[in-house]
Formats: C-alpha cells, structure tokens, sequence
C-alpha cells in the first residue's frame, strides 16, 4: 500500500482524460522512478503553465499570452473565421494546418435540457468580432451531433444579416473511406452533399 | 439456408445447452420457465440489435457463472461451407456484446449482412390495445429492414423534441431563433421518420394483400402521420403551434404522435376490437410479411413463442401453411406437443426442462 502522498497523486492524475486510477498508479510509478529526470522537467512545465495560463479575450483560446498565439499571428487571414464549440476542436482543427483564418470558441454548445442557453456562450462576442468588419466569411465548425447542428443552425440566422460567406464543414465520405464500409445514415449524407467534379 | 450446431453456454438458466441436427421447423416444448423462450432469445441475438427481451447484456449471463454468456450456431450455406456466428460477453466487461463470424472478431451491424431474425412473443399481444407509443416502436424497428438509417433518424428527431418540450417549459419565454434551430432539426429528421414509417407501411400492405383473407384474419394496415410529412408542411404547423406548445408545455404535433391504425380486413373492425384469437392471427400475418421483407436474400430466422396454442386448429394449419411457403427456418415454442401435431412429423422437436435440452 502506497503512502497517502502517492494516494492523492495518483487520485488526481486518475481524473485526468483518458487516465483512470489502473494508468494513474502506472503514470505514478513511472514518475517515481524517473524522480531524477522527467519529473523536475514536468514540474517546471506545469507551474509554468499553471501561472501563465490565460483565456483569450478575443477567441476564446487557451494559450499563456491575452491574446492568443493565434489572434496575434500577422500571417492569419483576417477575412476568415472559423468558429468551433471547444478549444479542444481548435486545436484538432489547427493541428491540420489547413485553416489559414481565425478562430473563435463558443466554450459548448446549445442545449436546453442541460440548461446552456444562447447567453452562456460567446455569441455576443462573436457578433461583435464580425459586426467590426473585415470578415468576409464564417465557417461553422460544429460538431455532426445533434446539439452541434442545433447550435449551427442557430448561429446561422443570427449571422443572417451580416454581409458575408455562411458556410459549414461538409458531412459525409471520410478520406480514404471505403463506400462498402459506411453506416446507410453517412452514405446518405454523402449523397445527399453530392457536388459536381467538373 | 438455416441454423444448426447452435451452442448456449451460460446463457441465462442454460449451463452448456447444444442443439443439433435442426431443421426447417423446431419445436421447443417444455413447462412454463424451462428456458424455450431463452432458447429463443438466444438465437435473436445472432442478429443486430438487442434480442427480443431488449435486456441489458448483463442480466443475461446464468447466475453465478464465472464468464459471461455465449450464444453460437453455423449457418448453412447453399453449397459452400457454413458460417459460424457467435456472440458472446466476457465477465470483465458484461455490456459488451462481443461478437466473431468464422471466428475473426466483427460487430454485430454485421450479423445482419447474414441472417434476418423476425418474432413474435407474448409480450407484443397487447399490440392493438396498448399505448400508440408501442405501435410506434413497433413500426420504427420493422422499418429498419428497409431502411437502416431510420433508427439514427428515430433517435435524432426524439432529442430535438425533448429539446423543443424542454425550452417551451421554461419560465423564460423561449427564443425564437433557438426553436428556428430545433425545429429545423426536427423538419430534417421528423420527415425522414415519417417518410420511412411511410413506406414500410406501403410495402407490408403490399405483403398482406396477397395473403389469403381467411381463415387468417388479415390486417389493412394504414399509416396515420400525426403531422404534415413534407418539410415544408412541418415547419411551418411546429411554428405556428408555438404558443399553444408553450401553453401545453409539450409538442402537440408531429411524427411522435403518429399512428399504425389496424383493421380486421374482412370484417372492417378496428383490430383493438377484435377478439384475442385474432388479434394474435393478424399480428401472426404482419410477423410473417415482415420475415418476408427483412429477409432480402438473407437467412430469415422467424421465432414464434407461445404462437400456437392461441389459435384454433383452422388457423394453426394455416398458419403452419404460411410458414412452409415463407422460406424462413422456423423456431416454436409451446407447453404441449398436441398443437403442433400437423407438422411433428417434418420437425425437430426439444423437450426442455430446467436449462436443459433433450431431442425427442
């Protein structure tokens, strides 16, 4: 049995994503052995991210500078705007590389029965950031659930009277997807997004 | 194309049950709680879905075993070697359905590229009688055969209106572009529902019309949508119904109010005033055109639990007439042997008996 300091390490790395107490107590031990190594390092890096870590006013980013990393990159594309319900979903999306506009996080999505409303999100802010101009389109990145096309839907008519590109990511075949291998609900929706190649 | 070599281990009050040498009709017969109908069941789990108690996977492992459940069977093939399925959990993770054809792991959305498992079982007599909302599931799982995208649609439509019920029972007036949002969920998948139940409707009556009318009592069905079943139609009566829904505080119109309407065709009686002994023949036609319909080149597996004894014998030589031609390998239960008399002598027949098996 382990000593209550190792008990309580091992209980909050147990909440962390994809942990669980099993690959805590392994994390712990990995620690403990590489007590001389690895942990100095992780120590230093979560107090620094402890202390420098700031929401941006603008996006909603998490990142150590107000604004973000991504807000102050002069070689972004001020035209575009990509909003997305979490900062976990900008990320992914900027892991990609492809996305040469900017962000902006809703922190969730609709929903009634959980009690968030239009108010508890940052839809002020966003109509704010496009109301200043220089937006020429918005890119709804919401997830394929149904709260997620709620939330798009909504966004869309209150962005309706702006001056600009509504578009939304497109549903259907994935890349490198085998047509045989796809629930009938996906190829519909791929059918249904059909486009013309020439 | 049928069962055989089917394996129960210690699936519900069967320890290590084996039935073998099956054929085109299988009696299982046997005292009330001898375990048939977990014969039964076990065999629907050799299809996509939850089986035909709908229970949680770990209610069905026998108590006290060590593991979890495992069901097994070959499927013949018409001149090729059989394939083997089996589903199973393991006592770590007893909601798990695990699942391996020709002994590869697979999923069970892929049993049904094999077999069709249609039922009947006592718990469905109350079909006519009961609440709408059993009609309605009734139809949503029969329109799966043609349509597998229609549970995500049955799904999808079902949150959006517990969205929109939940927003218009709030003290807060509800915004209005907010409900635009649900609505329009709803318009998406509501018509998608619709349109499905629509058609399974179409197709089964098609099915029925070329049954006999006697002595079977054959159903005319009729799809009775509950809301407009065009986009546009429902948008615009889910926006117009706003302050009445507000007033209710629930969704008064749409596809969660649709009804299967049933009548006795000869004798143009609402099937809910039929007598029991018909009601369970017009249930009994609707099973069979069902099977007929899922099966689409499949295996079809048709399981009728405690279907006999409730017919008369003019009926019951009907029934097992329907179920010659139907082409499906056919899996009865009963009490007694006598109602099966007719056809005893082409089929295998079980005596089962505290979770254990003996061929007659």
């Amino acid at each position: 049995m382990a000593s209550q300091e190792i008990e309580t390490l091992a209980a909050a790395l147990a909440r962390l994503p994809g942990l669980g107490p099993r690959s805590a107590r392994r994390a712990v031990l990995w620690l403990v052995k590489r007590r001389e190594s690895a942990l100095p390092a992780l120590l230093e890096a979560l107090a620094t991210v402890g202390e420098a870590l700031v929401e941006c006013d603008t996006c909603g980013n998490v990142d150590t500078t107000n604004p973000c990393g991504i807000c102050r990159d002069p070689r972004r594309d001020l035209k575009s705007l990509c909003v997305v319900e979490d900062v976990a979903d900008l990320w992914a999306l900027d892991r990609a590389k492809l996305f040469t506009g900017k962000y902006h996080v809703l922190g969730g999505k609709l929903s009634a029965l959980d009690g968030v409303r239009p108010e508890d999100l940052n839809i002020a802010q966003l109509l704010a950031r496009v109301e200043a101009g220089g937006v020429d389109e918005v890119v709804l990145a919401m997830n394929a659930t149904l709260e997620g096309q709620t939330t798009a839907h909504y966004l869309a008519e209150r962005l309706e009277e702006f001056p600009l590109r509504i578009t939304q990511l497109a549903h259907g075949l994935p890349v490198g997807g085998e047509l045989d291998y796809l629930d009938e609900g996906t190829l519909a929706q791929a059918l249904r997004a059909r486009r013309p190649l020439v | 194309m049928a069962l055989d070599r089917i394996s129960l281990t210690d699936f519900r009050n069967h320890a290590a049950t084996e039935l073998g040498a099956t054929a085109r009709f299988n009696l299982l017969v046997g005292d009330n709680g001898a375990g048939k109908t977990n014969v039964l069941e076990a065999l629907s789990l050799l299809a996509p879905g939850r089986g035909l108690r709908r229970a949680a996977l770990s209610d069905i492992a026998r108590a006290g075993s060590e593991r979890g459940f495992g069901v097994g069977a070959s499927l013949a093939q018409n001149d090729d070697e059989p394939v083997r399925l089996a589903t199973y959990s393991e006592s770590a993770h007893p909601n798990r359905r695990r699942v391996r054809i020709n002994g590869a792991d697979s999923s069970a959305a892929r049993l049904g590229e094999w077999i069709a498992v249609t039922w009947l079982t006592p718990a469905m007599d109350g079909l006519f009688t009961g609440p709408a909302g059993d009609r309605r599931r009734y139809m949503d799982r029969l329109a799966l055969a043609l349509d597998p995208a229609h549970a995500s649609h049955a799904a999808r439509y079902e949150a959006a209106l517990r969205e929109r019920n939940r927003l218009l029972s709030d003290l807060r007036e509800p915004e209005s572009g907010w409900l635009d949002a649900i609505e329009a969920q709803m318009v998406q998948h509501g018509t998608a529902l619709m349109q499905g139940r629509a058609r399974l409707v179409e197709t089964l009556a098609v099915r029925l019309a070329e049954m006999p009318a006697e002595p079977f009592a054959r159903p005319a069905l009729s799809y009775v949508p509950a809301a407009p079943d065009h986009a546009d139609g429902l948008s615009q009566a889910l926006f117009d119904n706003r302050r009445r829904d507000r007033a209710a505080q629930r969704t008064l119109e749409g596809p969660h109010r649709d009804e299967l309407d049933v009548v006795h065709a000869a004798k143009r009686v609402p099937a809910a005033h039929s007598s029991t002994g018909e009601q369970k023949a017009m249930l009994v036609a609707m099973t069979l055109a069902h099977a007929g319909l899922a099966a689409q080149g499949r295996a079809s597996l048709l399981l009728l639990d405690e279907v006999a004894a409730h017919l008369d014998p003019v009926r019951r030589a009907a029934l097992f007439e329907q179920l010659r031609g139907s082409g499906a390998q056919v899996w009865m239960t009963g009490t007694e042997l006598a109602p099966f008399s007719a056809i005893a002598g082409e089929a295998a027949v079980w005596r089962v008996s505290a979770g254990a098996v003996e061929r007659d």
